[in-house]
C-alpha cells in the first residue's frame, strides 16, 4: 500500500507538486499522466526517496519515506526517466553491482542476476558494454536493475519513451507479467499505454490531480465515447434523420464522402436506434462502427481545464 | 558491506576507461621529470627523495583535480545519481566509497613510482623510514586534495568547472603557508591569524611529514581535512541533487 497525503514540493517559487493525495493498493497498475512539467517525475522522485517533500507525507507499506528512506528504497524498484546507466560497465557488471548494492551476495546474487537476465532477455548482450547497446536494450537493462530484488513497488518513469513500436510492446508485455501482486506506477504521456497496461489512470496538471479513475472511465469522458461512424454508399442527406433520434447530441456530416458521426448524449449506446433508422430509410451502408473514447481529446480537455481552474 | 560495493564499482570504472592509464602514465612521467630536471636529483648527490617529494604538492595540484572532477559532476550530468541515490545506501556511504576508490587509485599511481625509491637505494643508503613517512604523507595530502575536489565536483554538472574550482581552492590551501603569502599578511595581520593561515596550509603539514617527522597532529590535520570536505560533499549533494 502506498499512501500519499497532501504532498507538496516547490522549487524556489515554482510549485511542482501542489497538495496531491492518493492511495495505491497491491495489484494495481497506476498510470501517471499529465503534460510535461505537471509534476509526475517529481512525485516519483519523492516516492523513491530521491527528493524530499516540501510538505505532506508519503508512506510505502507503512514506512514513511522521510523518516525511513532506506526501508522504503529496499522495497521499491525504480527506473528513472531516460533510464540512466553506467555506460562504461558491461551489462553483467552493472547488474552485479546493483544486486550487491541491494545486499545480495554469492549464489543468491548469481541466481538473481540470471533470473532477471532471462526475464528481460538480456543474455545476448550480457558481456557488452552498456554504451554499445541499442536504446531498446538499454531500457531493458534499466528495467532489469529495477526488478532485480523482486520489489513490492515498481516505479517506472516513462519506460517506453523513445522506443520503437516493437520495443514498446515488449516493455508493456514485461510490465503486464510483472504486475500480479505488486504496485506498479508508470508515468507516460502516451495515452494508449494507459489502456494497454494500467488498471487505473491518474492525471496531473500543474501539480494537482485532475482525474483519478479507470482507463474506461477516462475514455467515457470523451464525446467520441459510443459515437457511431457511418459511411453511406450513395450521397444523401442523412443528417436530419439521424439527429431526430432520441438521445443524439449532435451529428457531424461530410456529404462529399457520405460519412456521418453520431454523437450520443452522456455516452449512451445508440447502435440499435441508428440501425432502425438505416433500415427504415433503406440506406446502403458501406461502413459502420462504434467509436471508443478518444483519450487525447479527454487528456486535453481535462488538463487544460485543470490549468484554468 | 555496501561501501565496498561502491569502491569496487568505482575502481573498475577507472580501469575500464583510458582515464586510469593516461593518469598513471602522466603522473609517472611528470614526477620523473620534476625529480631529475627541476629537482636536480643527481646533482644534489644525496641519497634521499627530497627532490621527488618536494614537487608532489604541485603535481597533485594539477593532476588530482582531474580525478576528482568526475566524481559527482559526471553522475549528475548523466542522471545516474538518481539511480545511485535511490539504492538503499546512505549518501555519506556513497560519498565515502567514491572518495576511497579515488584515493586508492592515487595510491596505486604513487606506489608505481617505486623505481625511484629503488634507484636511490641502489645509489646510496637513504633513510627508508623517512621515505616511507614521505610516501604516507604524500598519500594523505592527495586525500586532502581529493576531498576538496569531491565537494566541488558535487557543486556542478560541468566537469571543467569542477576542475578549475578545485584547482583554485587547492592552490589556496597550498600557498597559504608560503613565505610570499605570509609576508603579505605579516605586515598588518595579528600573529594568531598568520599562524592560523599557515596551519591551514597543506605544505606546512606535508613538509613535516616528508622530513620524516610523523607528528600525530599533521596526520590528524589531513584526516580532519578529508572528513570535513566529505561531510560538505554530502550536504551539497543533498541540497543540489534536485537540479
Amino acid at each position: 500500500m502506498i499512501k500519499i497525503e497532501s504532498l507538496t514540493r516547490s522549487f524556489g517559487r515554482f510549485t511542482a507538486v501542489d497538495g496531491i493525495s492518493f492511495m495505491v493498493s497491491p495489484g494495481e497498475v497506476l498510470g501517471f499522466l499529465g503534460p510535461n512539467g505537471a509534476g509526475k517525475s517529481t512525485t516519483m522522485k519523492i516516492l523513491t526517496g530521491f527528493l524530499e517533500a516540501t510538505s505532506g507525507t508519503v508512506s510505502v507499506m507503512g514506512h514513511d519515506v522521510a523518516n525511513e528512506p532506506k526501508a522504503v528504497q529496499a522495497l521499491v524498484g525504480y527506473l528513472p526517466e531516460g533510464a540512466p546507466l553506467y555506460g562504461d560497465m558491461t551489462v553483467r557488471g552493472f547488474l552485479n553491482f546493483i544486486g550487491q548494492a541491494r545486499g545480495f551476495r554469492g549464489d543468491e546474487l548469481k541466481q538473481r542476476v540470471s533470473s532477471v537476465v532471462q526475464k528481460v532477455q538480456l543474455s545476448r548482450v550480457l558481456d557488452q558494454t552498456i554504451d554499445t547497446l541499442s536504446k531498446g536494450f538499454k531500457r531493458r537493462v534499466g528495467l532489469a536493475q529495477a526488478i532485480i530484488h523482486d520489489p513490492k513497488v515498481l516505479v517506472l518513469d516513462e519506460p517506453t519513451d523513445g522506443l520503437d513500436p516493437n520495443q514498446k510492446h515488449q516493455v508493456r508485455e514485461l510490465i503486464r507479467n510483472l504486475s500480479k501482486d505488486k504496485i506498479v506506477i508508470i508515468s507516460t504521456h502516451i495515452l494508449e499505454e494507459v489502456s494497454a497496461v494500467c488498471t487505473r489512470a491518474l492525471i496531473l496538471a500543474s501539480g494537482k490531480v485532475v482525474f483519478d479513475g479507470t482507463p474506461d472511465a477516462l475514455s467515457r469522458l470523451s464525446r467520441h465515447h459510443n459515437a457511431i461512424a457511418i459511411k453511406l454508399a450513395a450521397q444523401q442527406d442523412a443528417a436530419s434523420a439521424l439527429s431526430a433520434i432520441d438521445g443524439v447530441a449532435s451529428v457531424d456530416s461530410d456529404p462529399q464522402t457520405g460519412s456521418f458521426i453520431v454523437y450520443p448524449l452522456n455516452g449512451m449506446s445508440l447502435l440499435r436506434e441508428v440501425n432502425q433508422v438505416i433500415h427504415r430509410n433503406g440506406w446502403d451502408v458501406e461502413e459502420l462502427h462504434v467509436e471508443k473514447g478518444r483519450l487525447d481529446d479527454v487528456f486535453r480537455q481535462v488538463t487544460l481545464e485543470g490549468v484554468s481552474t | 558491506m555496501s561501501m565496498g560495493v561502491i569502491v569496487r564499482r568505482e575502481l573498475n570504472s577507472y580501469f575500464s576507461t583510458p582515464l586510469a592509464y593516461v593518469f598513471i602514465a602522466i603522473f609517472l612521467m611528470l614526477s620523473g621529470l620534476f625529480t631529475f630536471y627541476l629537482g636536480r636529483f643527481y646533482e644534489r648527490g644525496q641519497a634521499d627523495l627530497i627532490a621527488f617529494f618536494s614537487f608532489m604538492p604541485w603535481l597533485y595540484l594539477v593532476l588530482v583535480p582531474s580525478i576528482a572532477m568526475r566524481l559527482w559532476a559526471e553522475e549528475r550530468k548523466s542522471g545516474t545519481i538518481e539511480l545511485l541515490m535511490t539504492l538503499p545506501i546512505s549518501t555519506f556511504t556513497v560519498v565515502l566509497g567514491k572518495f576511497v576508490a579515488a584515493w586508492l587509485f592515487v595510491g596505486v599511481a604513487l606506489a608505481l613510482t617505486f623505481p625511484i625509491w629503488l634507484t636511490v637505494n641502489y645509489l646510496g643508503e637513504p633513510d627508508n623510514g623517512v621515505v616511507i613517512a614521505s610516501y604516507l604523507g604524500s598519500w594523505f595530502m592527495a586525500g586532502g586534495f581529493l576531498a576538496i575536489g569531491s565537494c566541488l565536483s558535487a557543486c556542478t554538472k560541468n566537469q571543467v568547472v569542477a576542475f578549475i574550482l578545485t584547482l583554485v581552492i587547492c592552490f589556496m590551501f597550498v600557498v597559504s603557508g608560503f613565505p610570499l603569502v605570509q609576508d603579505f599578511f605579516s605586515a598588518w595581520a595579528p600573529l594568531w591569524m598568520i599562524d592560523w593561515l599557515s596551519s591551514l596550509s597543506f605544505l606546512t603539514h606535508f613538509d613535516a611529514i616528508s622530513r620524516g617527522v610523523i607528528d600525530l597532529r599533521d596526520i590528524l590535520y589531513f584526516i580532519v581535512m578529508m572528513g570535513s570536505w566529505l561531510l560538505a560533499t554530502t550536504i551539497v549533494i543533498n541540497l543540489k541533487k534536485a537540479d
